[in-house]
């Protein structure tokens, strides 16, 4: 089930690197340093307040980070030496086939989308609601589609070329509505989707940008059981038969202990355990932080969490 | 309304949403604070609330019916008229006892039985006929008008000319406003950059209007991207006003600038168009010399309306076009997320500026057209109301619709112009009773009662760009409003 | 330097205008985040309603200046609350909540209409009032022949202003409506879940700023001396940028906006051009929000993602 290697260390695609974030006097990250494994599924976990959304506003352009190194590497075997030149260089990014890097902490949001790789989606699901369930995919393809109308010229004119690509483009949509069971309510409005919906809704659009890593601000969230155990299934699958890696922030320990690979947590913004979801478990630290309690009490909370690993999974089984 | 708003209440959300709709839907209004219903009769209490009104209405108007001050020598002298006061009082306190009594009757004031006259007309496969109809009407109109009303034929086809090119204006802000949600109030600028670009070209380097009119186009459009490009970080009311002071810097430079513009005398004798090198004029070379008809200075005006139809459904069918193109879906995006749109890799920047641009280059068109057909040109033609007049056309018609701005544009500047024909009226008010100088009292007017009648505009269901398997329009409730909320 | 004194004795005075103004545009902003279009209109009912006491009362032969203008003010007051009141009934209350284009609208099409009704009942020219108060005191004489000067309006204005300012700070910091107003701005549906009056608090929110867009009418009628029915929209949006400029929502910040629109344009007349003098503070305005987009004193937006 689980992968036993340790992943992250061998083949990261993300490496966070002395990542601090303040907000005037608030340190909200405070010297954090992880990586993210390809094909892993990584959550980043800690209590409210402990800085994860943050990281993930770092991560993805929406915030510029006070100090630190977010670098993405495309393909496997880039050698830290190359992102050190390029940091130095004082570049963006460097494309060079089979090396590309990227250093997410100097580009623009949507340049990290476009060109690194990293689709995202928000805590407070973020859809357009007045458009269509598949508008919302077809947005999501903008960059590709954009080129192919020849900047809206070709497109004005309906030329073939054009054409095609938003058949591709459609298909692409359709491919993925089914994926997530949405199919049925392609011609709806987004905002009228259940809350569960709007959720998958929210996470094929972020594929249909064709990333590298995928973000995901604590997708369970509001999800019933059933919900929870189906975006399980999804997210595998996601990682599995797309070889995309996966990062998440996610509050349903169920989740978490599922399906991760990697789990990092964070508490008052710096990483107090890092590692796969059993060493995570046992480590006295992350225990304290979640409840604040004595070492003597570990043991019975330890009992607890393995609960909640085990509930949902049983549950996935009988479906 | 229509189907889809139907299955939006079978299909109740779930889940955290549910919650937080419920605690909206409980939140909703002024809960504490409907008052108690008075044990009065419905007459007592409408004499009493007609009795307040009237009260109000002689506080507002005691110093502008009453009395009115006039210029007389030495300084000002006030005249009385309390007569008019005090018939303006009872107008007021009759008509909201008739209100009171017979329309919000006995339950709480309210303006349902209008909601429920909206609701029956918001349908679907009305749009397209109406649209059709329109369309035909207006290819055929100049024959319309010259076979059943010839008498008014030049007054009328000019009338349409103008409501015509509101419409194109309205289609143009459409862009920036309805579909990109940016809120405009300067669009006047782009009309105003337009219009002197190709006076300017025109006089000074004798071009003709059709080469003038793309380089007016792109010299607006360019003009969109320069002043777009410093304020389009900013948000809502703060982009609103900006613009709207970038209208006026336009305005009052093209004012002062006497040796470039003209100053407030404006520009003269900018050249009529011709069709293919053929002048609308007497003599020799002219169309009707070439076409063996007989002279006529309605041909000009016949050939004018089918410019600016021509111009305005290029508008139409360039924004229809292009809000199936990426380009297009990616402004719908921007009024709806913006945030949403950068994570998936948009440049918002560029998306707003192309709405701005392409929004300011029809802007341009329309500006370009009406200096050709009116010959001349000044500031005077472009202050803000302009710009207040053309978002209310788009705002009063449906925000992103376009249909809903051609039905905005023919009540609104249509149905004001038709007031000076309501001579009749003469007999009501008394024979000194010009119709002409209530125009903009009654737009002003108009423009409050529609929104209030309907907030979301004429036409306000949105319609899918893509559709995989059957076409369902979106309600206006769920489409957002862009910048500023 | 004299001159430089000159101007800004005549600046602080505009601005001070501008500001009594704006502060009827940043009340309304920020409690129901709404730019009041029609506002600059209800500044200029109230300089008509003021011109049209004043006449009044010389027809029946009170002269006596401090009384007339005691009583100038306060009807000009009373009544321009009362337009600011049913403005807010009829055009606004009803779409309270709903689309929000619409009210923008409705406020543009008010401002058309007061605009209009005004040129139909007071006639189109422009309403000269000869100087009522005169002299001044010289503060300067210098050998070059510049005089620089404060005369009593200018005086009277400035003073006005600061006791009103000083009057609805007090108001909002201090009394229960004040109390309800703010947190009306922070969150209408708790204030009202809370017991506040919130239908009666933004009427009120109205009526204070029609009193004191009242107030600035009068002292424009008696400064310029000059009115017609257009002078609302040219004020309007002058004072809206001067809200704008100094943080829409801010109490000191719309005063302080009003006193920065009102230099920029005197300075800007007095040693450049008097022309340009709406370019300048356009110009201006443009660049602070680009680089502050916020205002001066407004509270920065953080962007919640």
């Amino acid at each position: 089930m689980l992968k036993e290697n340790r992943n992250w260390a061998a083949d990261p695609v993300l490496s966070v690197e002395h990542l601090t974030m303040r907000f005037g006097g608030l340190v909200a990250v405070d010297d954090l340093s992880f990586d993210v494994g390809r094909g892993d599924i990584t959550a980043l976990i800690g209590p409210n307040g402990a800085g994860k959304t943050t990281v993930f506003n770092c991560v993805t352009g929406f915030y510029k980070p006070t100090e630190g190194r977010i670098a993405l590497r495309r393909k496997h075997g880039v050698s830290p030496q190359a992102i050190g030149d390029l940091t130095k260089s004082g570049k963006q990014y460097s494309e060079d086939a089979d090396k590309a890097v990227f250093l997410l902490e100097r580009m623009a949001d949507f340049k990290i989308t476009e060109v690194a790789g990293v689709a995202r989606t928000f805590q407070n699901i973020r859809l357009f609601g007045g458009m269509t369930v598949l508008e919302n995919l077809l947005v999501a393809q903008h960059n590709k589609l954009m080129r192919a109308s020849g900047y809206s010229i070709a497109g004005l004119l309906g030329l073939p070329g054009y054409r095609r690509a938003a058949k591709a483009a459609q298909d692409l949509a359709v491919e993925w509505l089914r994926r997530v069971d949405l199919i049925d309510r392609a011609d709806d409005p987004a905002a009228d989707l259940p809350y569960g919906d709007q959720r998958r809704l929210e996470i094929a659009r972020a594929l249909c940008t064709d990333p590298v890593l995928l973000c995901l601000d604590e997708p369970a969230a509001g999800l019933n059981p059933r919900e929870s155990a189906e975006l399980n299934g999804l997210l595998k699958s996601i990682r599995n038969d797309h070889g995309v890696s996966v990062l998440l922030i996610e509050h349903d320990m169920g989740v978490v202990m599922e399906i991760s690979d990697h789990i990092v947590v964070l508490d008052y913004g710096k990483k107090i355990s890092d590692g796969t979801a059993a060493e995570v478990r046992s480590d006295p630290k992350v225990i304290a932080a979640y409840l604040g309690v004595d070492d003597e009490e570990v043991e019975e909370v330890e009992r607890d969490l393995e609960v909640s690993a085990a509930r949902p999974s049983a549950e996935g089984g009988t479906r | 309304m229509t189907d889809t708003t139907s299955s939006a209440s079978a299909n109740r959300p779930e889940g955290a949403e549910r919650l937080s709709e419920d605690r909206r839907d409980a939140m909703r209004g002024e809960p504490p604070f409907v008052e108690a219903p008075s044990e009065d009769t419905r007459l007592v209490r409408s004499l009493k609330e007609a009795a307040i009104t009237a009260a109000l209405v002689a506080v507002l108007t005691v110093f502008f019916f009453a009395f009115s001050t006039d210029i007389a020598v030495g300084g000002l002298s006030l005249t009385g008229n309390v007569s008019l006061w005090l018939k303006w009082i009872a107008v007021a306190f009759v008509a909201r006892f008739l209100l009171s009594y017979f329309v919000f009757g006995g339950e709480r004031p309210s303006i349902g039985g209008w909601k429920k006259v909206a609701a029956a007309t918001a349908k679907l496969r009305l749009g397209k006929i109406v649209g059709v109809v329109l369309l035909l009407v207006a290819f055929t109109l100049p024959f319309l008008l010259s076979t059943f009303l010839p008498s008014q034929n030049r007054y009328l086809l000019d009338l349409a000319i103008l409501i015509l090119t509101y419409v194109m204006l309205g289609w143009g802000l459409n862009i920036v406003v309805g579909l990109a949600g940016l809120l405009d109030l300067g669009y006047v600028a782009f009309y105003a950059v337009g219009a002197y670009s190709f006076a300017l070209l025109a006089t000074n380097f004798d071009l003709g209007f059709w080469v003038c009119l793309p380089m007016a186009g792109l010299f607006a459009a360019m003009w969109g991207i320069v002043l777009g490009f410093p304020v389009l970080r900013l948000r809502g009311d703060y982009l609103a006003i900006v613009t709207l002071a970038f209208g006026e810097i336009i305005r009052v430079v093209l004012l002062n600038w006497y040796d470039f513009t003209g100053g407030p005398n404006g520009i003269l004798g900018i050249p009529k168009p011709t069709l293919f090198g053929l002048e609308f004029s007497r003599g020799e070379g002219s169309f009707s010399d070439f076409f063996g008809l007989e002279y006529s200075s309605i041909q000009r005006f016949v050939f004018l309306y089918y410019i600016i139809l021509a111009l305005a459904l290029l508008t139409n069918f360039v924004t229809m076009r292009m809000r199936k193109l990426p380009v297009g879906r990616a402004w719908e995006a921007l009024r709806e997320d913006e945030i949403a749109c950068r994570s998936l890799g948009i440049n918002t920047v560029n998306v707003k500026l192309t709405a701005f641009a392409t929004g300011a280059m029809f802007g341009g068109f329309a500006g370009s057209f009406f200096a050709t057909r009116q010959g001349f040109i000044s500031p005077e033609s472009f202050t803000f109301i302009e710009s207040a007049i053309i978002l209310a056309i788009v705002v009063l018609g449906g925000l992103g619709s376009q249909l809903g701005v051609v039905i905005a544009s023919v009540v609104m500047i249509g149905g004001i112009e038709l007031l000076r024909n309501l001579t009749g009226l003469q007999a009501i008010f008394g024979a000194g009773f010009d119709p002409t100088q209530y125009r903009m009292l009654i737009f002003g007017l108009a423009m409050v009662v529609i929104m209030v009648w309907k907030p979301r505009g004429l036409v306000s269901t949105r319609s899918p760009s893509a559709v995989y398997k059957e076409k369902k329009t979106i309600g206006a409730d769920l489409v957002a409003q862009g910048e500023g909320h | 330097m004299e001159y430089f004194l000159q101007q800004l004795i005549n600046g602080v005075t505009l601005g001070s205008i501008y500001g009594l103004i704006a502060i009827g545009y940043t009340m309304v902003y920020g409690i129901i985040g709404m730019i009041n279009f029609a506002h600059g209109e209800i500044f200029m009912i109230g300089s008509f309603i003021a011109l049209t006491v004043f006449l009044a009362l010389a027809a029946i032969g009170i002269t006596f200046l401090p009384l007339v203008i005691l009583l100038m003010l306060i009807v000009a007051m009373l009544c321009t609350a009362a337009w600011g009141w049913t403005i807010e009934r009829i055009a606004y209350r009803p779409l309270r909540g709903s689309f929000r284009l619409a009210p923008l609208i409705t406020a543009i099409g008010m401002s058309i209409f007061l605009q209009n009704f005004v040129q139909v009942t007071q006639g189109a020219r422009v309403k000269p009032l000869p100087p009522q108060i005169q002299g001044g005191i010289t503060l300067m004489d210098s050998p070059s022949g510049i005089v620089v000067q404060i005369s009593w309006i200018q005086i009277i204005i400035i003073a006005m202003t600061i006791v009103l300012m000083t009057a609805f700070s007090l108001i909002i910091s201090k009394t229960s409506l004040g109390r309800q107003q703010r947190a009306c701005e922070q969150d209408r549906k708790m204030a009202s879940l809370l017991g506040v009056n919130v239908d009666r608090t933004i009427s009120l929110t109205f009526v204070m700023g029609a009193a004191l867009a009242a107030v600035a009418g009068m002292m424009f009628l008696l400064y310029y001396g000059v009115i017609d029915f257009y002078i609302g929209f040219i004020a309007g949006v002058k004072a809206f940028t001067a809200a704008v400029l100094g943080g829409i929502g801010s109490l000191p910040g719309a005063m302080l906006g009003g006193l920065a629109i009102g230099l920029i344009e005197t300075f800007w007349s007095g040693y450049f051009s008097v022309e340009y003098k709406d370019v300048a503070a356009f110009s201006i305005l443009a660049i602070v929000l680009i680089f502050m987009p916020s205002g001066l004193l407004g509270r920065p937006e953080v962007e919640k993602v």
